[in-house]
């Protein structure tokens, strides 16, 4: 994380993948609990991600990050479960259950894996969701992204943190409805 | 979108980066108390007498008060604006503004005559003090909850709370240059009903604007 914080995409993105199969964990966990459909779990981990991204400049690179990861999870899934109209509780016992269990059998999380999730893309301007999409799904550098788009990489990049931030709001809105 | 996809155009995004959080609070805090200090220079003013009281220790006591509530506040506020953040001691600081001014009534009680103290908190200007202080607390208030939406308290009704404390607390010490009371038994009254208008405010508008 500190060297994701420094600038290194590449770790970044390397940290992010180590921490997936954890927070799907948690997500797992708290979807069963609270009678969440396993299917949600997926979409609840993808806007956990998305926070964890948009708030990282929140974390104290003096405190341990578990805690501050398991904070960001928890919210996410009050969220997740409040837009299925449900009370919630849920346990930060949650978090060192998953923490000390082994990988467990994986075959729902594997299955899980290859869903699609962040349906609310959809909803974000074209411009936008054309950038997420460039250097996400096509997997391209922002460079090269920008070069098969025609646009400048700064505007790139513009578009894509502000598709990213709409993701994270459009999450918000439908938790309020 | 796969998750996995995600993971690349976030990794993609790593360029942005967020303003760190002092600079938020320094920013955010700083141009709402502008506002305010703006408003009461234009609008109040201190009293005539103000450079006389300075002596005074009632008068200088409004201040230590107001002073410790938004310190405090400020330094909860601060503790909750992150995830997972341990805001214990930082709570236990709330508790020294009443302390302090529970303390003060009672040597306001050792010093006067008990047929003034109905006077002394009555006071000549309750009504104002209830409507200023509000309204002077509203900008900073503003601007700690764009600072606090700027990071992520895990419960956007503390935060919250702790922001109007905080703002209450700079709110009252413009106010207390201009305010004619300085009884200990006026502000345990009124300073005191104003801040918690503000704080309830402050917890009502946190549950609302301060999730993320």
């Amino acid at each position: 994380m500190r060297a994701a914080l420094a600038g290194d995409a590449v770790a970044y993105k390397r940290l992010l993948t180590a921490l997936t199969p954890f927070l799907r964990r948690v997500c797992l966990k708290a979807c069963a609990r609270n009678g969440i459909a396993t299917g949600e779990a997926e979409d609840a981990l993808q806007e956990t991600l998305l926070a964890v991204h948009l708030k990282r400049h929140t974390w104290d690179a003096s405190q341990p990050l578990t805690p501050w990861l398991a904070a960001i999870a928890r919210n996410k899934m009050i969220d997740a479960a409040r837009r299925r109209g449900r009370r919630v509780e849920i346990d930060i016992a949650d978090f060192e259950n998953v923490l000390a269990a082994p990988g467990g059998d994986g075959a729902a999380e594997r299955e899980l894996e290859r869903q699609d999730a962040l349906r609310l893309l959809d909803q974000l301007s074209p411009k936008q969701r054309e950038a997420i999409e460039a250097v996400s799904i096509r997997g391209e550098s922002l460079r090269e992204a920008a070069q098969t788009l025609g646009v400048s990489e700064g505007a790139l990049r513009v578009s894509v943190h502000r598709g990213l931030k709409s993701l994270a709001d459009l999450y918000r809105k439908a938790t309020e409805r | 979108m796969k998750t996995e996809d995600l993971i690349a155009a976030l990794a993609a995004d790593n360029e942005t980066r967020a303003a760190p959080m002092s600079r938020a609070f320094a920013l955010d805090l700083g141009a709402g108390f502008i506002v305010s200090v703006a408003f009461f220079f234009a609008a109040l003013g201190v009293r005539d007498t103000f450079f006389a009281s300075l002596g005074d220790p009632r008068f200088l006591f409004k201040f230590v008060f107001s002073l410790s509530m938004a310190a405090s506040g400020f330094v909860l506020a601060w503790r909750l604006a992150r995830p997972a953040a341990d805001a214990r001691r930082a709570l236990k600081a709330v508790a020294i503004a009443p302390a302090l001014i529970v303390a003060a009534c009672v040597a306001e009680m050792a010093v006067t005559p008990s047929s003034l103290w109905a006077e002394r908190m009555i006071g000549h200007n309750a009504v104002h003090c209830l409507t200023l202080i509000p309204l002077m607390a509203l900008a900073p208030l503003i601007g700690l909850f764009a600072a606090l939406r700027h990071g992520a308290p895990g419960d956007g009704r503390h935060a919250g709370a702790a922001a109007a404390l905080a703002s209450a607390g700079l709110s009252a010490t413009l106010y207390a240059m201009n305010c004619a009371d300085d009884s200990p038994f006026f502000l345990a009254v009124w300073y005191v009903i104003a801040a918690a208008i503000v704080v309830i405010a402050g917890w009502l508008a946190g549950g609302r604007w301060l999730r993320w």
